[in-house]
């Protein structure tokens, strides 16, 4: 099977005063088309950093990172956005939605940057609003919405233009165990509908539960790779 | 930005307004437009230096170019005697039917009447002289200086009008007699010193130059020359003036390009989380940083916008109205200038200012929109703004 993700020999070194802490210690990871993936950690174990450098928002002293085949930790900033633009779809901890911009239009922004036409847009978005079950909600302003609502429009937003790779950090962090479990039913099944690879840094046991394979991380190393049966 | 496009505006057209009412103001007194002489004469100013035939030669220019507004002078200076007093003048032989055309002199005059008869004894004098001279309308004077010739020239003229420009240096110093009187004192043998032409504005008096050149006769050594070269002190005056207003206009353009830098700058830190946020989806740093720019541009065409129309609609305003600088009478005066400005908007004073404003604005931009291109999208996404 061909590999959505593949880091070689990651490396990265954070300064903090005169302390050098490693974010990522000699990483190697392989992940297939389809994964459902599951980084954990106690905090500062490096799983952020992992994601982050797979989605080309941070760069590794050392390594190499692929995607889809292609290495991109020499890419240009162009480039990596681009990448992002048309492969990647982002789920943050902090939602990171516009705070102008309505639920449907942080949802429709992605394709806006993509070029993707208004008509195609407004259809798309609906589809993927009323997969998250946010009907009625289109016009609410993130701060009109509950955390829940908020990383349910987060999701939309990183999937509606059907990536191949979803990173999610810490998605669940600031839902109730009623809005977690629903997020991760709508994660299984995007990954099982659609092909989708996810992979999801968390310390949430309940996440952790759920999914097929669990790599555990310390120090910014790996220290287990479980494979395992989800609930 | 829109305050400092209005200032812009409006400064600019009220000193485009000021000059050319500095320059027709001057120029009305006596210098006019264009002045047919010898051609050495403004170098040397000598009484021999003369335009032959000057009369006949007025003639011809007025029935040729169908204007009016030519006229003969002739020109020399004197010894002016009252019964009390002597005072060394410049006497001016003018035609009476014509100098109104020419020069404001004559519409000056505050008491008495200006020149009427070409070949009466009869003067008009500035203000100032009157009261040195101790004169009235109706006393004599007795004028005395050189001929063309050389010899001694004397005549007896009364007062007829006293003129006040509120020019010192003219109500002190000018006194003006009819042409032909002149010509008969002096020994002219019909020659005089200027042919005074005027355009019907400043704007169409160099086309009129060519005009007048074309008719001067061959052989005669005579040129025409515009006020430039005339009044080279007003247009120095007026270069001087624009050099330390395009100083001020400078220090104010830098203060507005600060500023926007100073804003746009503000408000890129502000929304840095933000700009993360949106490369972190997959916007490119080029294209964050053209909306950065394009931002700018369009805060900066809607600044020139309002400010050039807010400009103009308060210079229209002040050009009917005029304005009034408390404490600058003896300024214009200097200058010839009423005590009132009323401000001329021009597509000059109207554009230059807003535009200039604008491409600085766009160049001020251009450091926080290429900061985009050194945002890190994690840094920028931690980052509180």
């Amino acid at each position: 099977m061909s590999m959505a993700v593949k880091c070689v020999e990651l490396c990265k070194t954070y300064r903090q005063g005169d302390a050098e802490i490693k974010a990522l210690d000699h990483l190697s990871l392989e992940i297939e088309n389809g994964g459902f993936v599951c980084l954990s950690s106690p905090s500062g174990g490096g799983k952020t950093t992992l994601l982050n450098t797979i989605g080309g928002l941070d760069k590794p002293d050392s390594g190499e990172v692929w995607i889809a085949g292609k290495r991109i930790d020499q890419s240009s900033k162009s480039e990596l956005a681009e990448l992002r633009l048309r492969q990647i779809g982002f789920v943050f901890q902090a939602y990171n939605l516009i705070p102008v911009l309505s639920a449907q239009e942080n949802v429709e922004f992605v394709m806006q940057l993509q070029g993707v036409g208004d008509a195609e847009r407004g259809e798309k978005s609906q589809e993927v609003l009323k997969e998250v079950g946010l009907v009625g909600l289109e016009n609410r302003r993130p701060a009109e919405m509950s955390g829940g609502q908020q990383q349910r429009v987060a999701v939309a937003r990183a999937v509606v233009s059907r990536p191949a790779l979803v990173l999610a950090d810490e998605p669940t962090a600031n839902l109730d165990s009623k809005a977690a479990d629903s997020l991760m039913d709508l994660f299984t099944e995007l990954n099982e509908r659609h092909g989708t690879t996810f992979i999801i840094a968390t310390h949430d046991q309940r996440v952790m539960a759920h999914v097929p394979r669990l790599v555990k991380m310390l120090d910014g190393r790996i220290v287990d790779d479980i494979q395992q049966q989800a609930n | 930005m829109v305050f400092s496009n209005v200032l812009l505006v409006f400064m600019m057209s009220l000193q485009f307004g000021m000059y050319g009412l500095m320059i027709e103001n001057s120029l009305k007194a006596l210098t006019g437009h264009m002045q047919v002489q010898a051609h050495n004469y403004v170098d040397e100013q000598k009484m021999r230096q003369v335009v032959p035939n000057i009369v006949p030669l007025a003639d011809t220019l007025r029935e040729e170019l169908g204007s009016k507004q030519v006229a003969a002078r002739a020109r020399a200076f004197v010894l002016a005697s009252s019964d009390d007093r002597s005072y060394g003048i410049a006497v001016l032989g003018v035609e009476p039917g014509f100098e109104p055309e020419v020069s404001n002199i004559p519409g000056l005059v505050a008491k008495g009447r200006f020149l009427a008869a070409d070949n009466g004894a009869e003067i008009v004098i500035g203000a100032v002289l009157a009261r040195n001279l101790k004169v009235e309308i109706g006393d004599e004077l007795t004028l005395l200086g050189s001929g063309l010739d050389g010899s001694f020239a004397a005549a007896i003229v009364t007062v007829v009008g006293i003129f006040d420009s509120g020019i010192a240096e003219l109500d002190r110093s000018i006194a003006e007699i009819p042409l032909q009187h002149f010509q008969d004192t002096f020994f002219m043998d019909g020659a005089g010193h200027e042919i005074v032409v005027n355009a019907a504005d400043i704007n169409s008096a160099p086309a009129l130059e060519a005009q007048v050149e074309v008719l001067l006769p061959d052989n005669e050594g005579l040129v025409v020359r515009d006020w430039n070269r005339l009044q080279p002190g007003l247009k120095q005056a007026i270069q001087a003036d624009m050099s330390s207003s395009f100083f001020m206009y400078t220090v104010l353009v830098v203060l507005v390009a600060f500023s926007v830098l100073n804003t746009q700058l503000m408000s890129v830190l502000e929304r840095t989380r933000e700009f993360g946020i949106v490369m972190s989806l997959g916007m490119k740093p080029g294209r964050l940083g053209r909306l950065v720019l394009l931002e700018t541009c369009l805060m900066g065409l809607l600044g020139a916008f309002l400010g050039a129309a807010l400009g103009a609609l308060l210079t229209a305003w002040f050009s009917t109205k005029g304005l009034i600088f408390p404490g600058m009478e003896e300024l214009a005066q200097q200058f010839n200038l009423p005590p009132r400005m009323f401000p001329k908007i021009t597509w000059l004073s109207l554009l230059a200012g807003p535009l200039v404003v604008l491409t600085f604005s766009l160049v001020a931009a251009l450091y926080p929109a290429a900061r985009m291109h050194w945002l890190q999208p994690v840094a920028a996404m931690r980052s509180a703004g």
